[in-house]
């Protein structure tokens, strides 16, 4: 992915650049002071309402125990204090939950994508007969709320002895209903002249892939890859059930621990758990988001 | 090389439905060069992608160098296609665009580089070679989709209007190039294309497709002169040639008006009781002043409703006077390619003397009468 994003970004933006300015140019002219006040406005409180909370987990995690709960409250903490951030490792088994936290979204994303973009790929591109029936029972199963199908999985699961294991917290979860779902729609999207050409050049369905398909999908699949990340790093009810210790568990579950070890009016500690967990997604988004750059098919097709 | 051969070949979308392509027989020579013609919705375009095997076949045959190719997959066909859009590969370069066939074939690295720099050399591309399609122009990405096609050495080339993209300059000289390139590769070629231009130039053989059914097949000069049926006889030729409904025939002759009588062809034509007459633009010429007068046979009088200069011709939309009673023209005006020293005004009364050996008489059904 990095080694063939960098290539396509400085054409990609070249194409783009001359086509989004007069849309976005236009309406500015037109709108009206009142209505631009009202747009900031409207922006202002959508910041407010994201942003509060985090904030609010950053500064009670920097703050001293008494300090969290002083009425008014205070927006900056004082005094500053690490010393919640060393509660953690203390408290629980930090790196423990990390590492299981790590193991459980890397094994769980590549398995999803991979199944993801191979599924997407037959439904969109490979003529079988029933392909319409399986493309309907994936979005069935989109339909069924996870939590319906929670006991029925466990009685399954503990059957089989995987309890407190990672497969028992993986194999249920590995389904990719979604990733299916939106990948088929984008590879309906791509120029169909293109997987013809492709066809007639005699590339086969694994090369249609890997080199015609994929390389012009690279925005889409990465969005997919960083909702998969964060959905599996944010697991919480499945690896609860599963788990029964810090061999396993990852870290929602800590954090959740933690505030039964910590005591429940501890906050601190907790906070600055929360924060320690939120770190590495935040890295991974940073890093990815660069990539979700539009404009990959730009220069196949005119007309 | 290849001959291709289409037998009562059918494609329906859907049943009940007229089929889009309506048992279509053709005959594709060993290197003949085939120019598919039509309007949109004709069914042209539907017909290559089944010689391509990028539509599936409802009923009938395509036989490709006599053998029956009909459920082989693209891939196993031979069969290199140039479309309308380019359809390059954004994320490769102009060489492995090229290349892409080749290897996906086996052919050797060596074997693919000698014969990608061949085709550069040919096409001119030598320079493009490691460009991506995003930082070329139109008329470089069609000849990247053309050396594509060509690196293969296929039996056959499918072409999906492969000019409609470029622009009015471009297309002529890329239409001269691709024929020139044609001659020298020899690879029987089946080329859509809706511009008849492009077809009447192109082709060794023009093929006239109406709602999925052939109407006509023969030499770009044979459907000029000689078309079988109105809708061929409207289609070729550019601007449109003058059709005259419902003219009446007394003694064998269609009487157009008490000057200007056409004898009708075949003793069917000479029984029926109206026919259609058609014109060609320049099937007549303006009588000087003071030669003869309008009686004469074979002349038309017209009144001139508007002209249009071309620079190196003038063309006269008029209305001619004194049309016998029930006849009609199909347009609104009757159009004649006129010299363009010629000082023609709105409103001004000309007299033309038609060819009638030129003229084409059509029964009342629409067929060539002869």
């Amino acid at each position: 992915m990095t080694a063939l994003a960098p290539q396509d970004r400085p054409e990609s933006r070249t194409s783009d650049s001359p086509s989004p300015a007069p849309p976005s140019a236009a309406p500015h002219e037109r709108s009206s002071p009142l209505s631009r006040v009202g747009g900031y406005l409207g922006l202002l409180l959508v910041i407010l309402v994201v942003a509060l909370p985090l904030y609010w987990i950053l500064i009670s995690s920097l703050k001293e125990r008494p300090d969290i709960y002083t009425v008014p409250v205070t927006w900056v903490p004082d005094p500053f204090t690490a010393a919640n951030y060393s509660r953690v490792g203390t408290g629980v088994a930090f790196t423990d939950y990390l590492r299981n936290s790590i193991i459980i979204t890397t094994v769980l994303t590549v398995v999803e994508v991979t199944l993801g973009v191979l599924s997407a790929f037959a439904l969109a591109f490979l003529r079988f007969p029933g392909r319409s029936l399986v493309l309907l029972f994936v979005i069935a199963s989109l339909m069924v709320p996870n939590q319906v199908t929670v006991i029925s999985n466990y009685a399954l699961v503990a059957q089989l002895g995987w309890r407190n294991t990672f497969a028992g917290i993986i194999v249920p979860l590995a389904g990719v209903a979604f990733g299916t779902f939106l990948l088929r729609n984008h590879f309906l999207s791509l120029p169909k002249e293109i997987i013809e050409a492709a066809e007639m050049d005699a590339a086969g369905p694994l090369k249609m892939l890997w080199r015609v398909v994929l390389p012009m999908s690279w925005p889409t699949l990465i969005a997919f890859v960083l909702i998969t990340i964060v959905t599996e790093w944010n697991q919480y009810l499945w690896p609860l059930l599963m788990a029964d210790d810090s061999s396993t568990a990852p870290l929602p579950v800590g954090l959740a621990q933690l505030q039964d070890t910590a005591g429940l009016t501890n906050w601190g500690p907790v906070m600055a758990g929360t924060v320690l967990t939120m770190l590495p997604i935040l890295v991974i988004f940073l890093l990815l988001q660069r990539h979700m750059i539009k404009g990959l098919t730009a220069g196949a097709v005119k007309g | 090389m290849a001959s291709v051969t289409f037998q009562e070949v059918t494609r329906s979308f859907a049943p009940g439905e007229r089929p889009a392509v309506d048992r279509l027989d053709l005959e594709v020579q060993d290197g003949e060069f085939l120019v598919v013609v039509g309007p949109s919705g004709c069914g042209k375009s539907t017909s290559l992608r089944m010689l391509a095997g990028l539509e599936p076949v409802t009923s009938g045959r395509v036989l490709i160098d006599g053998v029956d190719v009909t459920g082989r997959r693209a891939r196993d066909r031979d069969v290199a296609m140039v479309f309308q859009s380019y359809a390059l590969y954004p994320n490769m370069t102009a060489g492995e665009n090229m290349a892409f066939a080749l290897k996906n074939l086996g052919v050797s690295k060596a074997d693919i580089s000698t014969r990608v720099a061949e085709a550069a050399r040919v096409l001119q591309l030598e320079d493009l070679l490691d460009r991506k399609p995003a930082k070329m122009s139109g008329g470089q990405r069609q000849r990247v989709a053309m050396g594509r096609a060509i690196v293969r050495d296929p039996k056959v080339f499918c072409m999906d209007e492969p000019l409609s993209n470029l622009d009015a300059k471009l297309r002529v000289s890329t239409r001269a190039e691709i024929a020139n390139l044609q001659k020298r590769l020899g690879t029987t070629t089946v080329y859509v294309t809706h511009d008849q231009t492009e077809a009447m130039t192109m082709g060794d053989r023009v093929a006239v497709l109406r709602a999925g059914q052939l109407q006509q097949i023969g030499s770009p000069t044979e459907l000029y002169e000689r078309p079988v049926n109105t809708f061929v006889a409207g289609f070729i030729g550019s601007p449109s040639i003058n059709l005259i409904d419902s003219v009446p025939v007394r003694d064998g002759r269609a009487v157009l008006t008490d000057s200007l009588q056409i004898p009708v062809p075949g003793a069917a034509g000479r029984a029926a009781d109206r026919v259609t007459v058609g014109i060609r633009p320049e099937g007549a010429d303006v009588v000087g002043a003071g030669a003869g007068n309008p009686g004469d046979a074979g002349r038309l009088p017209v009144r001139v409703a508007r002209v249009e200069r071309l620079g190196s011709e003038t063309f006269a939309f008029v209305d001619p006077v004194g049309l016998v009673a029930g006849s009609t023209g199909r347009a609104d005006h009757l159009v004649f390619r006129l010299d363009k020293r010629l000082d023609v005004r709105e409103g001004s009364e000309l007299v033309l003397t038609v060819h009638s050996a030129e003229v084409l008489v059509f029964d009342a059904a629409g067929s060539a009468l002869s």
